[in-house]
């Protein structure tokens, strides 16, 4: 499913397919998530709910796309949307100056061009993969990264730049990825 | 050598940490929605086509859902009482 284009995992997902369904959610999960938690700040529990909001929608709504290699900036607007709508019932709660909303935080743009990048790094291959995900996104010391992946704490810092030189030259070279033909 | 500049590995570096895993528990969750959703249509049909049934659904949907196999969540309860109520209305 990681190799479909993403028109491709929006048609078999109409189809029913159950592996698709679940690799469509495993492709954007992270972005979803980011966009609540970091793009507008919402807490934990704004941000399960929301997150099992935007897909609710997407998947009773994906009839209605009609570009199927626009599922990514869709999805973007409705989480967008799903986001905003927490807000405005937050404030309708409480006053507006406790509600935390990070609007000074990532934008959409930030969270695409990153979506853009994780796409080269899927498809740079092990260990540098697997190296980059772990300290950059998980935030895993040295320690932890050398004993899970058996390398040598000394020569970790090395790798990533190595690594990150490699996915530079990727990315740079790359031609418009899987999610980007016939995108606004 | 390393060729890779400051900048570069700083800008790739930061794009790379904007995107988080998601809470594992979270992306099962949400691949669990189509069987879900089954689950409830199912409940919707059966309630739509048989009075005592609906009855007993709506007297304790919690039981229902539970019955049907799935945890019955805040979210799942108000989701299957809003369709079964959209259903008596329709």
């Amino acid at each position: 499913m990681s190799r479909l284009s993403d028109a491709e995992l929006v048609q078999r997902c109409r189809q029913g397919s159950t592996e698709a369904w679940n690799g469509l959610v495993e492709r954007f999960s992270r972005y979803v998530y980011a966009i609540c938690s970091r793009g507008f700040g919402l807490g934990p529990d704004d941000a399960e709910d929301a997150f099992q909001e935007v897909f609710t929608r997407v998947y009773a709504r994906l009839d209605s796309l009609r570009d199927d290699s626009a599922i990514r900036p869709w999805i973007a607007q409705t989480t967008r949307r799903v986001c905003l709508d927490r807000i405005a019932a937050a404030s309708r709660e409480e006053p507006m100056e406790e509600i935390e909303t990070d609007r000074a935080g990532p934008t959409l743009d930030d969270f695409d061009e990153a979506f853009a990048v994780r796409e080269a790094l899927e498809e740079l291959g092990e260990p540098c993969h697997d190296l980059l995900d772990r300290f950059f996104a998980r935030d895993e010391s040295y320690r932890t990264i050398g004993e899970e992946l058996e390398i040598p704490p000394g020569t970790i810092a090395s790798r990533i730049s190595r690594c990150l030189d490699k996915l530079r030259k990727d990315f740079e070279g790359r031609k418009p990825g899987r999610s980007s033909s016939g995108e606004q | 050598m390393i060729h890779a500049s400051p900048y570069v590995e700083e800008r790739l570096g930061h794009l790379i940490g904007l995107l988080p895993p998601a809470p594992e528990g979270w992306v099962r969750a949400a691949q669990e929605i189509p069987a879900f959703r089954a689950m409830l249509d199912d409940i919707v049909v059966r309630a739509e086509a048989d009075e005592a049934f609906r009855a007993e659904v709506l007297a304790d949907i919690e039981a229902a859902i539970a019955e049907a196999g799935h945890e019955p969540e805040p979210r799942a309860v108000d989701t299957l009482r809003y369709l079964i109520d959209s259903s008596s209305e329709a």
